[in-house]
C-alpha cells in the first residue's frame, strides 16, 4: 500500500470538510479524486501532503503513519493548482530547488534537471522565468519540479484547471505517459468526470466531505453505488415515478418493479445509451419524435419527446445515426433497455434491472 | 488553538511574538504613559488648562486651519486626481510624481522653503506683499503649510476610486440624455463622495498633528498664531508636564476619533464600490 | 498605496484614449490648466526654491555651510540615528508582514491598526509620550537616573522617537505585497523539503525585494527628516544633540538662511531619490504584472 487513509476527518471551524474517509492507493497507481467543488477532495490531498492536519484519523504513506511528520519530511511531490512556480527563479532553479534542499551534488543536479527537461519537452527553457512561459509549459515545469527529488508520491491539485481546453488534452496525455515512465504513485484532484475517467486507473468520488465510491472508471460508471455517483458520472435520465400494482409509471413510461409496494414514490434512472431507437414505428413500445440532435463528435445525443411531452435523452454513434437515417422532427419508436431504481443519496443502489423486452437491434451495444 | 487555522508555514509564533513585543515597547508603553498621566489629572485641573485663553486659541487655530486646509485639499486634490486620471497632457508624469513630494519631503524643509517663498524677497512674497497679502507669520501661512503637507492624502485616496469607477455608469447617463454637468453631479459625484471624505479626514488628521512645517512659517505667538502642538512644546519646555499632558491627551483622543471615522469611511467606501 | 498607483496610470491612459463621454475641450483644458498651475505654484515651486536658496549665494557658500563643524556633527548624528532606526524597522516590518500576510489569527485587525497609529499621532504628542516614560519626571525616570542612563535629551531618546514615527513604513509596503503573492510558493517550497528559514530567504524575500527597498528608502528619508518628535526629546545643543532638521531650524533662527537651505537641500535630494526609486519600483511591478498576465503562445 502506498497511501492509506483510515477514518480521516477534517473540521474547519464549524464546517466538516471531510467526514470519516478511508481508502487506500496501491503502489504505482494513478488515482483521481473526483467530486464537485467543496466536496473535500482538495482537503484530502492537502492532508496527505501535510499542508493540512486531519482533525481525526490516520494517514499512512508506505505503511508509516505520517500524521506527525512535517510536510518537509514526507517526501511527496505536490503540484499546485496555479503551479506556484517561484517567480524570482528561472526554470532550472525552480526544478533544482528540491535537489539543493536535499543537498545533491552539483553535477547530479545538473544531470537530473536536464533529464527532466528533456522528458517534459522543456529543453532550451532553462533560463526562462515563469512569466515567460505558456500555461502548458508552466504546468510541465511544476510537474518537473515536483518529480525532481524522486518523491514516493506525486500529488496534483486540479492540474489541468488553469490551462485552456486544447492544451488540457495534451497535458492529460503527458500525465499518463509520465506516470508510465516514472511509475510513481499519483493522486490528482479534479472536478471534471471526463478527465478522471480518461486519465486514472481508479477514481475516488467525494461529495460534501463523504467518500461516495471508489472504483475503476468502468465500475463507477456501470455500477454506481448511489444516486449521487450515478448522476455525477456521465449523463443520466432521472424520472420520478409512483408504484402501482408492481409497475412504476411516469406518463406513458412503465417500469416493472414487482418488489415495491403500492403508492411508493421512487426515482427511476437510466443512461442515454439504454434508450434504444428505431425508425420502424412498430418495433419498440413507445412512440416519440426526435426533437433535437446534439453532435458531440463521434457520439450524438438525441432529445426525444413522447406524446405526453416527456423528454428522454438518448445516445448513439454517428454510424447508427446514418444507418437509421434519422433527422430532427422524425417520428420514431423507442424503449428503455435497462434502468435503475434510485433511492435517496448515499443509500446503496440496487442492481440494474433489465426488463423482458422484444429483441433489440444489435446496434448501440456497449456504448 | 482553534482561533487560528492550521498553516504549514513556520514562524508564526516567532514573528507575531516579536511584532507584539516591538509594538508594546514602541507604541503601547508610551501611549499608556500618556493615558495614565492624564488620568492622574483631576477634572478641575484639566479644565483649567483646556479652558485657558491660550489653549482655546490654540485649539481654535489648529482645528480651524486644519478644516480650511482639509477643504482646500478636497477641492484641489479632487481637481488633480480628476485631471491625472481622465486626461492626457504633456507633463502629466511630472505632476503625478509631484503629488507625492510633500509626503517625501521632511516637514522642516517644507516649512523652511514655504517661509522663504512667501518672504518679502521670495518668489511669491515679492508679488504678494506689495499687494498687501502677508503670508509668513500669519494664519494664512499656517493654512498654506497645512494644505501642503495634506495634499498627497487627498489625491492618492481619490485616484484609485476614480480609476475603478465604472465607465458604463457615465455612458448610461449620456445615452439617457444627461449632459456632462448633470452626469457629474448626480452620477459621478455621489460615488466619489466616500473617497473624497476619506481624503478630507486623512489630510485633516495630518494637519491637526503637523508641527515642523508650521513653526517655520508661523510667528508662533501665544493667543495669535500658536497651534496646539506648539503649545504642548511650549509647556514641555517650561516643564509644565500636567498642562502638556492635558493638551496632548486632547490631541490623542482626536487622533483616535479621526482614525475611527477614517476606518468607517473606508468600509463605507469599499461597500459602495462593490 | 504604491502598488496600485501605477495601475492607475496605465488604466488612466487607456481611458483617456477611448472614452466617448468626455467634457468639451474648453472645460477639459481649463481643468488641466488649473491643475497644472496649482501643482507648479504649490508643489514644484517649494522644491525648486530649496535648491535656488541653497545655491544662489554661490557654490563656495554652499560647501562652507556643509563644512561647518556643527552642521557636520548634525549630519553624523542623523546618519547614526538612521543607521539604528532603519534596520530595526526592517526587521519589525518583515516579522509583522510575515505574521499578518501569511497567517489568519484573532486580533489581526487590531495589530494592523496599531501599525498605522504613528501616522495619526502628532509627532509632538509622540515626543511628549516618550518624555512621560523616560524623562526625569517620567515613569521610568527614577530608575534611569539611578543607573545613570540618559534617554531624553540625548541620542537614545532621538532614536526611540524616530523609530516610533517611522516604523510603519516598511511593514506598510510589505504587507500588501506579501498578501498578494499568497502562500502557495512557500507551501511549494515546503513540499520540496525546504525548511522555514530557507523558504523565507530564497522564496519570500526575493519576491518582496522591491517592497523592502522602497520601504527602507521611505523609512530612511523620514528618519533623517523627522523634526517635531525629535525637537521635543532632544536637548537641541549644537554639535551634540542636533540632527539635520534641528540644525536647519537653529540656522534659520540665526538668520543664516543660505546655510539652512544648504542642509535642507541634502534632505530634499533624499526625498527626490526616494520618489525616483518609487517610480522605478512601480514601473517594475507594472511590467511584471503585465508579463505575468501575458500568455505565451504554445509552440505546437
Amino acid at each position: 500500500m502506498s497511501i492509506e487513509l483510515k477514518n480521516v476527518s477534517k473540521v474547519f471551524g464549524q464546517v466538516a470538510a471531510v467526514r470519516n474517509v478511508s481508502f487506500s492507493v496501491k503502489d504505482g497507481e494513478l488515482v483521481a479524486l473526483l467530486g464537485p467543488s467543496g466536496g473535500g477532495k482538495t482537503t484530502v490531498l492537502r492532508m496527505i501532503a501535510g499542508l493540512e492536519v486531519p482533525t481525526s484519523g490516520d494517514i499512512l504513506i508506505r505503511g508509516q503513519r505520517v500524521n506527525d511528520i512535517r510536510v518537509q519530511n514526507r517526501n511527496i511531490g505536490f503540484v499546485f493548482q496555479n503551479y506556484a512556480l517561484f517567480k524570482t527563479m528561472n526554470v532550472f532553479k525552480n526544478i533544482a530547488f528540491g535537489l539543493k534542499v536535499k543537498k545533491w551534488k552539483k553535477p547530479d543536479i545538473e544531470e537530473r534537471v536536464q533529464s527532466l527537461l528533456e522528458l517534459l519537452d522543456l529543453k532550451g527553457m532553462e533560463k526562462r522565468f515563469p512569466h515567460q512561459l505558456s500555461g502548458g509549459q508552466r504546468q510541465r515545469v511544476a510537474i518537473a519540479r515536483a518529480l525532481a527529488p524522486k518523491p514516493s508520491v506525486l500529488l496534483l491539485d486540479e492540474p489541468f484547471g488553469a490551462v485552456d481546453a486544447k492544451i488540457r488534452q495534451e497535458l492529460r496525455e503527458w500525465l499518463v505517459h509520465l506516470h508510465d515512465d516514472f511509475n510513481v504513485t499519483t493522486l490528482f484532484v479534479t472536478h471534471d468526470q471526463e478527465e478522471a475517467m480518461e486519465v486514472s486507473n481508479r477514481i475516488v468520488i467525494f461529495s460534501k466531505g463523504n467518500l461516495e465510491q471508489i472504483g475503476s472508471p468502468r465500475e463507477v460508471y456501470e455500477q454506481p453505488s448511489n444516486e449521487f455517483v450515478a448522476r455525477f458520472i456521465g449523463v443520466m435520465n432521472v424520472l420520478e415515478a409512483m408504484v402501482e400494482g408492481g409497475i412504476a409509471r411516469v406518463n406513458e413510461l412503465e417500469f416493472p418493479t414487482p418488489d415495491l409496494k403500492n403508492g411508493e414514490k421512487i426515482k427511476i434512472g437510466f443512461r442515454p445509451y439504454a434508450v434504444q431507437i428505431s425508425t420502424d414505428l412498430a418495433l419498440y413500445r413507445y412512440r416519440g419524435v426526435l426533437r433535437h440532435t446534439f453532435f458531440l463528435g463521434i457520439l450524438l445525443r438525441l432529445e426525444l419527446e413522447l406524446p405526453s411531452g416527456q423528454i428522454l435523452r438518448s445516445r448513439i454513434t454517428k454510424e447508427e445515426y446514418a444507418i437509421l437515417g434519422l433527422k430532427d422532427g422524425m417520428e420514431i419508436s423507442c424503449q428503455i433497455k435497462q434502468f435503475r431504481i434510485l433511492s435517496t443519496e448515499n443509500a446503496t443502489l440496487t442492481a440494474e434491472i433489465t426488463p423482458n423486452l422484444p429483441a433489440p437491434l444489435p446496434l448501440g451495444e456497449g456504448i | 488553538m482553534s482561533s487560528r487555522k492550521f498553516n504549514a508555514l513556520p514562524g508564526f509564533g516567532l514573528t507575531l511574538g516579536f511584532s507584539v513585543l516591538y509594538l508594546s515597547i514602541i507604541v503601547l508603553i508610551p501611549v499608556s504613559a500618556l493615558v495614565l498621566k492624564s488620568l492622574q489629572i483631576t477634572w478641575p485641573e484639566f479644565w483649567a488648562v483646556i479652558k485657558s485663553k491660550q489653549a482655546i486659541s490654540a485649539f481654535k487655530l489648529t482645528f480651524g486651519a486644519s478644516l480650511i486646509a482639509g477643504a482646500l485639499n478636497c477641492i484641489f486634490g479632487s481637481l488633480l486626481a480628476w485631471v491625472l486620471v481622465r486626461y492626457r497632457f504633456p507633463g502629466k508624469k511630472l505632476i503625478d510624481g509631484l503629488v507625492d513630494f510633500p509626503f517625501a519631503l521632511p516637514t522642516a524643509v517644507a516649512g523652511l522653503s514655504l517661509a522663504a517663498l512667501f518672504s518679502k524677497d521670495g518668489w511669491l512674497g515679492s508679488f504678494l506683499i506689495p499687494m498687501g497679502v502677508q503670508v509668513t507669520y500669519t494664519r494664512i501661512g499656517i493654512v498654506i503649510a497645512l494644505t501642503f503637507v495634506g495634499m498627497p492624502f487627498a489625491v492618492r485616496t481619490l485616484q484609485p476610486v476614480l480609476e475603478n469607477l465604472d465607465a458604463s455608469l457615465e455612458e448610461v447617463a449620456a445615452t439617457m440624455g444627461a449632459g456632462r454637468f448633470r452626469t457629474f453631479c448626480q452620477v459621478v459625484g455621489p460615488s466619489l463622495l466616500p473617497a473624497i471624505l476619506t481624503g478630507f479626514a486623512l489630510s485633516f488628521a495630518r494637519a491637526v498633528g503637523e508641527y515642523g512645517s508650521v513653526v517655520f512659517i508661523s510667528s508662533n505667538l501665544p493667543n495669535k498664531t500658536q497651534i496646539a502642538p506648539s503649545l504642548i512644546f511650549a509647556f514641555l519646555e517650561t516643564n509644565d508636564y500636567t498642562k502638556a499632558t492635558a493638551v496632548a491627551a486632547v490631541l490623542l483622543v482626536i487622533s483616535f476619533v479621526i482614525l475611527g471615522i477614517i476606518n468607517y469611511l473606508e468600509n463605507w467606501s469599499s461597500r459602495f464600490n462593490q | 498605496m504604491a502598488g496600485n498607483l501605477k495601475s492607475i496610470q496605465r488604466k488612466g491612459s487607456e481611458i483617456a484614449e477611448k472614452r466617448g463621454t468626455e467634457e468639451s475641450p474648453v472645460v477639459k483644458w481649463t481643468l488641466i490648466s488649473l491643475a497644472v498651475l496649482f501643482a507648479v505654484l504649490f508643489l514644484l515651486l517649494p522644491l525648486l526654491n530649496v535648491f535656488y536658496q541653497a545655491f544662489h549665494s554661490g557654490l563656495q557658500v554652499y560647501l562652507d555651510s556643509l563644512r561647518d563643524a556643527d552642521s557636520k556633527s548634525a549630519i553624523i548624528l542623523t546618519l547614526k540615528v538612521a543607521a539604528v532606526t532603519v534596520p530595526l524597522n526592517v526587521i519589525f516590518g518583515l516579522a509583522a508582514a510575515w505574521a499578518i500576510a501569511k497567517f489568519d489569527f484573532r486580533g489581526k485587525s487590531l495589530l494592523n491598526t496599531l501599525i498605522d497609529l504613528p501616522f495619526s499621532i502628532s509627532p509632538v504628542v509622540a515626543g511628549a509620550m516618550y518624555i512621560l516614560v523616560y524623562g526625569v519626571h517620567g515613569y521610568f525616570g527614577p530608575f534611569l537616573m539611578k543607573h545613570d542612563i540618559r534617554v531624553i535629551f540625548s541620542t537614545p531618546g532621538i532614536i526611540l522617537v524616530t523609530v516610533f514615527t517611522t516604523f510603519p513604513f516598511v511593514a506598510r509596503e510589505l504587507i500588501p505585497i506579501m498578501q498578494s503573492t499568497g502562500t502557495e510558493q512557500e507551501q511549494a517550497a515546503l513540499t520540496l523539503g525546504a525548511g522555514g528559514f530557507r523558504t523565507f530567504w530564497q522564496v519570500t524575500l526575493p519576491s518582496v525585494k522591491w517592497g523592502i527597498i522602497y520601504g527602507v528608502i521611505l523609512c530612511n528619508a523620514r528618519a533623517m527628516g523627522e523634526f517635531g518628535a525629535v525637537s521635543v526629546v532632544s536637548a537641541n545643543v549644537a554639535g551634540e544633540t542636533q540632527t539635520i532638521p534641528l540644525r536647519i531650524d537653529s540656522l534659520y533662527l540665526e538668520s543664516k538662511t543660505a546655510a539652512a537651505f544648504a542642509l535642507a537641500s541634502i534632505l530634499a535630494v533624499l526625498a527626490l531619490i526616494s520618489m525616483a526609486i518609487k517610480t522605478y519600483f512601480e514601473w517594475k511591478t507594472e511590467r511584471e504584472e503585465a508579463l505575468a498576465q501575458m500568455v505565451v503562445e504554445e509552440p505546437s
